[in-house]
């Protein structure tokens, strides 16, 4: 599509970029802000550059923060023995809403699939390794989608782990867990990790 | 378990057709291309949620409209459930029974069995092992619902092992490779297991109808052919391994089995003559009818698409005292003579309900 304007063109091409939008819909998109008031626009527009340039990933966890560490890794009433591996910022923040939860958290970024080009080394999982040598970490709770890909992942960081002096264990997938964590309502999520149980890999012969 | 009520709207060359069948024999007559075998496949849609010759849902869609509907009411004793399969271009296929969507359509499965016998059943011979498989998948599938779970867990390990093998940026990631490896071979040893003990089973129930069909004293045979008898999975991703990076996928394991046809011990398809290939599929596909009256205990529905035509006397002969003898339960037969199948369901006595068919359109 040409839009017989190379500023609009621009425009609509960045605004496509977005996950699910296309460029009919980008073009609407544009086309609205083009309405609106020039200081509305700025405030927009500088909302994300803001987003981008003080909001970082926590070193420790992966979780956003304006600083290094994010508020969970650096609240020194949360446990730290007690680490629960999810895939993404939106299963933690799921949750963070439970208000069950008084672990840590590690974000993997998401999870193992070579169809979709993502190995082990596309996520945060030495990282991970590197949080379990520092010996304070009694438990990983894995809470990763009930999906061959989650399963699949929660097996290779058993055997990637296993040897390290920890407890591994996972949220009960009870009637009603779906794959994705956010849409879990909350009572049954905080039911889940409280129930959680010891990882058994079906696989060892 | 019969079909007492079938409505159509825009499915393949039928724009809109209503029927009332009998539980015992239906017939479709009327020359080729009039919609007679479309019938046929919009009764299979109901028991398989697909079509038997076009896997594309779309494509079996009217040729000048956007959806198909197919409704059907299924009796069985007392009880009465209504089907409904509907699709619109560009939108997912729907699933219903009695109202109720399904959430995978794998669960309809075995929910209304019907066999067809046709024609185009020498594909199972002349065709890959693929369609050998679909064969063995399908029948299990009818009665073993696990089995069908573990088959489609093991296809998408496949397909994750197969992306590593492709993927250069998986070259000697052999820890992850493992973890499939694992995952594959615990599937694959139950996948295996229940193929084993069903071809068991079932190659008597087939010898039996060879037998009874076939005059002659030629010995026929149905095999396994595995290597998972003698080596596990892993043990044979082991030895392929190389080979197995070299070639980009994955070249032994459950979904590489075949079922051997054979006569005589040699393959029908190079030492059958036609008509041994052709008594072959109709045990074949007897013995599947007979397999699944006896797991399931309801008969299925028999759809027998063009057998009048292609088949000599003996064969038809014999179908037709199953269908006097009251051994098979509803069925529906397709011929493109409006008088030849009437007259010798006749003579065996047999009382049935006549469709004609033109051009999509139905004169009872
Ligand atoms: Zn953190």
């Amino acid at each position: 599509m040409d839009f017989k304007s190379k500023l609009l063109n621009d425009a609509v091409e960045q605004m496509s970029i977005l996950p699910g939008i296309g460029k009919r819909t980008a073009l609407r998109l544009v086309l609205h802000l083009l309405d609106q008031k020039n200081e509305d626009v700025i405030k927009f527009s500088n909302a994300f550059i803001k987003l981008k340039e003080h909001l970082n990933f926590c070193e420790e966890c992966f979780h956003i923060t304006e600083n290094i560490k994010c508020d969970i890794c650096s609240n020194s009433s949360r446990n730290e023995e007690v680490v629960c591996v999810v895939q993404d910022i939106r299963d933690l923040l799921a949750i963070e809403t439970t208000e069950q939860f008084y672990g840590r958290y590690h974000v993997l970024g998401g999870i193992i699939s070579p169809m979709e080009g993502i190995g082990p080394n596309d996520l945060n999982i030495k990282a991970l390794e590197d949080r379990l040598k520092t010996n304070k970490i009694k438990e990983l709770i894995l809470a990763l989608p009930a999906t061959m890909e989650g399963d699949t992942t929660n097996f290779y960081l058993f055997r990637k782990l296993q040897d390290y002096n920890i407890k591994f264990t996972m949220i009960s997938r009870g009637i009603g867990i779906g794959n994705q964590l956010e849409y879990i309502d909350e009572i049954t999520l905080g039911k889940s990790l409280l129930d959680r149980t010891e990882y058994k890999s079906n696989y060892q012969h | 378990m019969f079909i007492s009520e079938l409505s159509l709207v825009n499915f393949k060359n039928i724009n809109q057709a209503e029927f009332s069948f009998s539980p015992s024999v239906n017939c479709f007559l009327g020359n080729n291309g009039q919609g007679k075998t479309n019938l046929l496949d919009a009764i299979y849609y109901l028991s398989y949620t697909k079509s038997f010759f076009n896997s594309i849902d779309s494509q079996n869609v009217n040729f000048n409209e956007n959806f198909f509907v197919i409704q059907g009411k299924i009796e069985e004793n007392d009880s009465i459930f209504d089907l409904y399969c509907g699709m619109k271009k560009a939108e997912k296929k729907v699933f219903r029974k009695n109202k109720k969507v399904y959430k995978k359509l794998a669960d309809h499965i075995g929910v209304f069995p019907v066999v067809m016998i046709t024609p185009y059943d020498i594909n199972l011979i002349l065709e890959g092992s693929d369609t050998r498989r679909k064969f063995l998948d399908g029948l299990i599938s009818q009665f073993n619902k696990q089995y069908l779970a573990d088959l489609l867990s093991y296809n998408k390990l496949l397909k994750q092992r197969n992306a590593m093998l492709k993927d250069m940026r998986f070259q000697k990631s052999y820890d992850l490779l493992e973890v499939y490896e694992a995952s594959m071979d615990e599937k694959a040893r139950l996948i295996h297991k229940v193929r084993k003990d069903f071809i068991e089973e079932f190659t008597p129930l087939f010898n039996q109808f060879y037998r009874d069909i076939s005059s002659n004293l030629e010995h026929v045979d149905l095999l396994y052919d595995t290597d998972l008898n003698d080596h596990t999975l892993s043990e044979l991703f082991q030895l392929n391994r190389s080979k197995d990076e070299k070639l980009g996928y994955t070249s032994a394991g459950i979904h590489r089995e075949d079922l051997v046809f054979s006569i005589e011990g040699n393959p029908i398809k190079k030492f059958g003559s036609q008509g041994q290939q052709k008594t072959y599929l109709i045990a074949l596909k007897l013995a599947k009818y007979e397999f699944i009256r006896q797991q399931k205990k309801v008969s299925p529905v028999l759809l027998l698409d063009d057998i009048f035509d292609k088949l000599d006397d003996n064969r038809v002969g014999y179908i037709l005292d199953l269908i006097s003898l009251n051994k098979v339960g509803q069925c529906f037969i397709t011929d493109t003579s409006t008088t030849k199948v009437p007259s010798v369901l006749s003579d065996f006595n047999v009382s049935f309900n006549q469709f004609e068919i033109i051009s999509g359109t139905v004169k009872s």
